[in-house]
């Protein structure tokens, strides 16, 4: 199914091509961050004594890499080729395209750089010190007038629902990003964030939490909602779900983030408003799930065929599971076992290998044969690249629940003297071999991930030089 | 009854109803946090950190020690067994950033303070399992032989003063003096305890008398951390 590619002059693919090309290398980089990590976790003496990759330092790199290098990438590129599309009309700048491009990816190169030297703000999820917070900050300016300047240039009438969620994530990152980085600087790598102790952790959690909610899940809601009904050659479930869920998802989501504070010194008010937020947060998640999972009615059948369809449904599966899996861990009982162990770790993982990772994956198998105008190389490699995929989250969360679960556990273990039955050196012990198993769960899946790339170069490489097509 | 048609065909409404939507949540949330006054409850004891001390927590972010080591422990019979009293609000109020943490994959180190001797820190980060054979704790043998830098000592307590860490002007003044009397055993410290208390710890913390290094400032740190609130007179306020 040779694929033409369609009105060159009219959409800009050249940007998404780029940010699809490096959203790529980008994964590659942040799985195998991860499983280095992972590794060193098992085997200790792999921090090997230098400074510069010991896991204090590496995680943050891994923690930015997937979700803003990658994540970020995969949302730029199909953002871009999303609201042409619906919109009908092209990019509303070029410079300003090509300005988000240069200037994503310098914010990436600068934080590979500064992490490894221990440059930091050490605020989890955003580590980057305030020169780059600035950096950002324009970016997602430029990215903001270039994403609204083209709907309202639109040539339809309605805005896609894809483009509402995109809007939605644009939006929310811009607050939280601003707020939660508010800082007095000291010297040009240094400051003192403004807000201390309850209020930086209430701030910092209420970025966290939606970094998740919006990053991770609305914008990929938004790709979700023009992928899922392309791949599958069938219109959205339900237009009225949509609205419900848009709506709700953006007003609840925001409220979640004290969950991560539950029975600390975050006045108990404010945590448990978040967990009941988190709870009902249940309800338009579902309606997202549902909606995308019930397009495919009238298109099972399609599944037996269509690798990348099967990399939707599973993506759409573990979103359900794990928007789930969320608000239970939001109870306070819950919590009080859960937190501070690898279950949390474990449910971050269903999440954004299963959903986002899984739901780009699709997204890049559909979109590059597109924008290079040929057919993908392989269906079999992709085919493979699911099976390592679904098989290295698998791995990956049920050793973490185990651990995460354990660990809990042993913490509050009593013997019957009343004493506790565990020292914490041997809850650490115990934890060896599921470290061993999530290092091997993501070793699996980083694999997937370069099987996937191999894939896409040798599909890329079947197009034509540029200047054969034009003449073509 | 507006209908869902006009939101959807109009750019500037809808980013403005959808700004509304995402807003409410955080203000409702965090706002309030900065008017209440039984948010942080006032507790004896309570100071900002010693020079030398504010270097050491400098390293420990600097180190992402948070990745892995909590400084909250929760109101639970066991933390309270394994760590000691749970977490006052009022003992991170000059942590910019919080060091609240979100793992443990290491224990909670928020009254790690006093709990092992220097020499055991020196051991423990020399080589982590040297002193405990089950630690997945990275080595950290540089600290012991990097030197302290603390040229920007005062701007940065200055900076610290201006978000809100009550320094005062003879403590900034007096800075790169008494982070050099903490760390040493023979000089007199008489202004080091005046400007910060009796009970600083104040010791040779790396064990090599000629030298201030990274070691000295982050053990020192440690050493402090969940011991400044006397809980012996402390008494929770009833709500």
């Amino acid at each position: 199914m040779g694929q033409q590619p369609i009105q060159q002059h009219l959409y800009d693919y050249e940007i998404v091509k780029k940010f699809s090309a490096v959203s790529v290398i980008y994964a590659i980089v942040g799985f195998l961050v991860g499983v280095i990590l992972a590794l060193q976790l098992a085997f200790p003496d792999l921090n090997m004594n230098v400074p510069y990759i010991t896991f204090g330092r590496l995680r943050p790199l891994h923690t930015s890499a997937v979700i803003f290098a990658f994540g970020g990438s995969v949302l730029f590129a199909t953002s871009y080729y999303v609201v042409q599309r619906t919109c009908k009309v092209r990019l509303f700048s070029d410079f300003l395209s090509g300005f988000t491009f240069w200037g994503w990816n310098l914010v990436v190169v600068l934080v590979v750089i500064t992490y490894p030297l221990g440059i930091t703000q050490g605020k989890e999820y955003a580590e980057p010190i305030w020169p780059i917070d600035l950096l950002i900050t324009v970016v997602w300016v430029a990215y903001f007038i270039n994403f609204v300047g083209t709907l309202a240039k639109r040539k339809v009438e309605h805005i896609y629902v894809a483009n509402w969620f995109y809007l939605a994530f644009i939006l929310a990152v811009a607050m939280l990003h601003i707020v939660n980085n508010l800082a007095v600087p000291v010297s040009l790598t240094d400051s003192y964030p403004v807000f201390a102790g309850v209020q930086d952790a209430m701030v910092q959690w209420w970025y966290g939490h939606n970094a998740v909610g919006f990053f991770l899940t609305a914008a990929f809601l938004g790709l979700m909602y023009y992928f899922v009904p392309k791949q599958a050659e069938r219109p959205v479930y339900s237009y009225r779900l949509s609205v419900v869920h848009f709506w709700a998802l953006s007003f609840l989501y925001i409220w979640a983030g004290p969950h991560h504070l539950h029975y600390t010194a975050l006045p108990d008010w404010a945590s448990t408003l978040g967990a009941t937020f988190s709870i009902m947060l249940l309800l338009p998640s579902w309606g997202g799930m549902i909606n995308g999972i019930m397009t495919m009615s009238g298109a099972w059948h399609k599944l037996r065929t269509d690798p990348i369809l099967r990399f939707f449904i599973v993506s759409l599966s573990f979103y359900g599971m794990s928007t789930f899996e969320g608000p239970m861990m939001s109870i306070k009982t819950v919590n009080a076992l859960s937190h501070y162990t690898d279950w949390t770790i474990g449910h971050v993982h269903s999440g954004t290998l299963g959903w986002v990772s899984m739901v780009s994956f699709g997204a890049l198998y559909h979109l590059v044969p597109r924008l290079w105008g040929v057919s993908i190389y392989s269906v079999r490699l992709i085919n493979f690249h699911f099976w390592l995929s679904t098989v290295g989250v698998v791995i990956y969360i049920v050793a973490m629940w185990i651990s995460g679960i354990m660990q809990g556990l042993m913490w509050r273990q009593y013997d019957s003297f009343g004493n506790l039955s565990y020292s914490f050196a041997e809850t650490v012990a115990a934890m060896h071999p599921y470290y061993v198993f999530r290092a091997l769960g993501g070793a699996v899946f980083l694999v997937g991930a370069l099987v996937m790339a191999y894939n896409l170069v040798m599909t890329v490489r079947q197009a034509a030089p540029a200047g054969q097509r034009v003449a073509a | 009854m507006i209908k869902h048609e006009t939101i959807e065909k109009n750019v500037s409404l809808m980013t403005i109803l959808t700004l509304v939507a995402i807003a409410i949540g955080g203000l409702v949330e965090i706002v309030p946090l900065f008017f209440i006054k039984s948010t942080i409850e006032p507790v004896k004891g309570m100071r900002a950190y010693t020079p030398l001390e504010l270097k050491g927590r400098d390293i420990y972010i600097r180190e992402g020690c948070y990745n892995c080591h909590s400084q909250m422990i929760r109101p639970l019979r066991d933390e309270a067994a394994r760590y000691g009293h749970y977490s006052l609000a009022a003992e991170s109020m000059y942590d910019h950033p919080f060091q609240w943490g979100s793992k443990r994959t290491g224990p909670d180190l928020a009254r790690i303070g006093g709990k092992y001797s220097n020499h055991w820190h020196q051991a423990h980060m020399e080589a982590p399992r040297s002193v405990v054979p089950e630690s997945v704790m990275p080595g950290y043998p540089w600290l012991r032989k990097t030197d302290l830098k603390y040229d920007d000592i005062e701007k940065r307590m200055q900076v610290l003063n201006m978000v809100g860490v009550p320094y005062t002007a003879e403590q900034i003044a007096n800075a790169k003096k008494d982070l050099v009397d903490q760390a040493s055993l023979a000089s007199d410290a008489s202004g080091l305890t005046k400007r910060y208390g009796n009970k600083v710890p104040k010791d040779d913390f790396d064990a090599q008398p000629d030298r201030v290094t990274e070691l000295d400032a982050l053990v020192a740190y440690l050493q402090m951390l969940g011991t400044l609130v006397d809980f012996s007179s402390y008494q929770a306020q009833t709500r």
